[in-house]
């Protein structure tokens, strides 16, 4: 399992160059400049900026000079967020995005698989399905959707939750943008566990633990759970990502300081280095983590062994 | 129940007009239609027909586990105990506790993602109330009992890391666990090779004798019947057919369908014959079925009250019914010729 690991992370170092090629380059290809919003300068200190940053030198002189920089972790200064540099940011904006990630992951996973092992039991009753029809809402409406209807509902109308700002990391700030994030999650994850679940129920080995006699709980928490979650464990991967890509719009939408609101903002700025170090973090932990699920996957199926 | 024993004490299951009927899209499937039998303590009874003849669907309601679209109807008494209907929390006291079941398919029998050691452990921590110390022991113990060899050694393993004929083992253990006074065994040995189907064939005549486990074995294997079983209960399209002591239906079947499937039978003793001889068409379909008897078109002596009258189970003698408007039957062998009879 060891050397299996060591030879996936190994595959994904090209990937992590593919993907910074081409980001390199799609933001370059992108009209306008870092400077351009700025207030007009004189030719000869844009010309001055310009060199400072390497901006004047060719593009693919460019490339190799970040690949250089890449290859000793120094992601660059930011273009227009000044004095603090691309590692600073995303340090400074990790915590809030990876606890409102992990928590809407966690969410999904918890409040997802429940639902979903509940509409199987009780397959095509009332409980299945207006569980199924919730999801499918839950599915079908986009997250910039839903953020602000949330908002609407419970900042404005019932004046419960506060409609943006992080305060200091206090709870009440957080629910929104956690829920806003897993509620598609935790929709698709509950699909998933109930169509897996249904055909688990049916399978013979549940029905062995019937026949001896074994409690209904234990024979759906201990049996059918086991083999009904593994579709979920091998959806983890993309979930991830999807928390990841949905946090972007998330954070800027409920004005959370994490990693997603520096990407929209360098995105929109032409901030080069801030796109790419926030593209290289995520890309990497997503890789990261779909090797994480399949050895998870190793662990919870003992047929599969990776060598 | 002339063939059974007479004694109440000794019955351990008794089933009376037991009718078991599927809701499906396209209506009504009646698999299981007015069976009645008893097995007494220490008793084996096979029950045989082929696929898709109600035996299996048999014990599947009397163990509760039919699909959520069946239903069934009549009785089941084990021990005296109504247990036809029970819910699953009463039903949980018996099934896996003193009425076993195995079954055909071991590989997808056993639940893969967890260790035999929990799938046998748990049934004694929720039945017997054991610790898991006593458990493992027990366990291992039952495992030694069954033929695993290195058993202590395996009790960790995985379902897919034992052979198929190991598995069944480990299923045959883990139904065994409480000592059970009734084993229903479902084709266990169908998706074995010959010679471990041998063996795991006289592991069960060893329980008989050892446990006085009561043993139902339905197949469609006649071999398996003759090796193991003192009773038989053919079926076909979910009704009994011919029921008594396996010689005399082996020796002397009574009913044409009884005939046809021992006339099936491959025999090493007639090298003449280069052909295996079968029995003529399909089983019926059970959302239809003709009036009169399920087997009127397949019967060589069929005639005219086949196709109007349903035959009922009736006494041959005291030790044997069957379903068949026929006193006699023409000696076996000779059914093909019989149809020159003019019978129909």
């Amino acid at each position: 399992m060891l050397s299996y690991a060591l030879r996936r992370l190994i595959t994904t170092i090209p990937t992590l160059f593919v993907i910074i090629t081409v980001a390199f380059f799609m933001m370059r290809l992108a009209p306008g400049g870092p400077f351009d919003s700025d207030r007009a300068l004189p030719p000869e200190i844009e010309k001055n900026i310009m060199a400072a940053y390497d901006l004047d030198k060719p593009l693919v002189e460019q490339y190799f000079l970040y690949l250089g920089r890449i290859l000793t972790a120094d992601f660059g200064p930011s273009l227009k967020i000044r004095d603090f540099s691309v590692g600073e940011l995303i340090l400074s904006g990790a915590p809030a995005s990876m606890q409102l990630g992990l928590s809407a992951i966690v969410l999904a996973l918890v409040i997802g698989v429940s639902l979903g092992t509940l509409a199987a039991l009780r397959q095509n009753t009332g409980a299945d399905f207006s569980i199924m029809t919730v999801s499918m809402i839950g599915i079908a409406v986009p997250n910039f959707v839903m953020a602000p209807f949330l908002s609407l509902v419970f900042g404005i109308y019932l004046n419960l939750l506060p409609t943006s700002g992080w305060g200091g990391g206090a709870l009440q700030y957080k629910i929104m943008p956690i829920i806003a994030l897993a509620l598609p999650q935790i929709a698709y994850v509950a699909r998933l566990t109930r169509g897996s679940m249904v055909e688990v129920l049916h399978s013979n080995y549940v029905r062995t633990a019937r026949a001896k006699g074994l409690r209904e709980q234990l024979v759906v928490v201990r049996h059918a759970l086991k083999g009904a979650i593994m579709p979920v464990v091998s959806y983890l991967g993309p979930a991830t990502a999807a928390v990841m890509t949905g946090s972007v719009v998330i954070e800027s939408i409920f004005g959370v300081p994490g990693i997603g609101t520096y990407f929209v903002n360098a995105a929109l700025n032409r901030d080069y280095p801030l796109v790419m170090g926030v593209v290289i973090i995520y890309a990497v932990l997503i890789m990261l983590l779909n090797l994480l699920v399949d050895l998870l996957y190793a662990v919870l199926d003992p047929k599969v062994r990776y060598v | 129940m002339a063939i059974a024993a007479n004694d109440a004490d000794t019955k351990v299951l008794s089933v009376e007009n037991l009718d078991t009927r599927f809701a499906t899209p396209d209506g009504e499937v009646h698999a299981v239609s007015s069976v009645s039998f008893d097995i007494a303590k220490g008793e084996s009874v096979g029950v045989v027909g082929e696929s898709g003849s109600g035996k299996t669907q048999i014990f599947m309601s009397i163990m509760g586990l039919l699909a959520k679209n069946g239903h069934s109807t009549g009785s089941a008494r084990y021990r005296g105990k109504e247990i036809l209907g029970l819910p699953a929390r009463e039903l949980n006291k018996i099934r896996g506790v003193t009425m076993s079941m195995i079954f055909q398919d071991s590989m997808t029998s056993l639940n893969p993602y967890l260790r035999i050691s929990k799938q046998m452990t748990e049934v004694l921590v929720e039945h017997k109330g054991m610790n898991e110390t006593q458990a493992r022991a027990r366990g291992i113990d039952m495992l030694d009992r069954v033929g695993i060899p290195g058993a202590k050694a395996r009790f960790d393993l995985h379902p897919h890391e034992f052979s198929g004929g190991m598995r069944q083992r480990v299923m045959i253990a883990m139904a065994l666990l409480c000592e059970p006074d009734l084993l229903i065994a479902d084709e266990p040995t169908t998706a074995l090779d010959v010679t471990i189907q041998a063996q795991i064939l006289d592991l069960m005549g060893d329980l008989k004798r050892d446990f006085g486990t009561a043993i139902i074995m339905i197949t469609h294997d006649l071999g398996v019947v003759a090796g193991l079983c003192d009773r038989v209960m053919v079926m076909y399209a979910g009704r009994v057919v011919e029921k008594g002591d396996v010689r005399d239906i082996f020796y002397r079947p009574q009913h044409p369908y009884s005939q046809g499937l021992l006339g099936s039978m491959p025999r090493l003793d007639k090298a003449g014959e280069s052909e295996l001889s079968t029995i003529p068409g399909q089983p019926p379909n059970l959302q239809a079925l003709p009036p009169g008897c399920a087997y009127q078109e397949r019967c060589p002596y069929v005639f005219d009250t086949c196709r109007s009258a349903e035959p009922a189970l009736r006494f041959v003698d005291e030790r044997r019914e069957k379903a068949c408007h026929l006193d006699t039957l023409p000696a076996p062998g000779t059914a093909r010729q019989s149809e020159t009879l003019g019978v129909s």
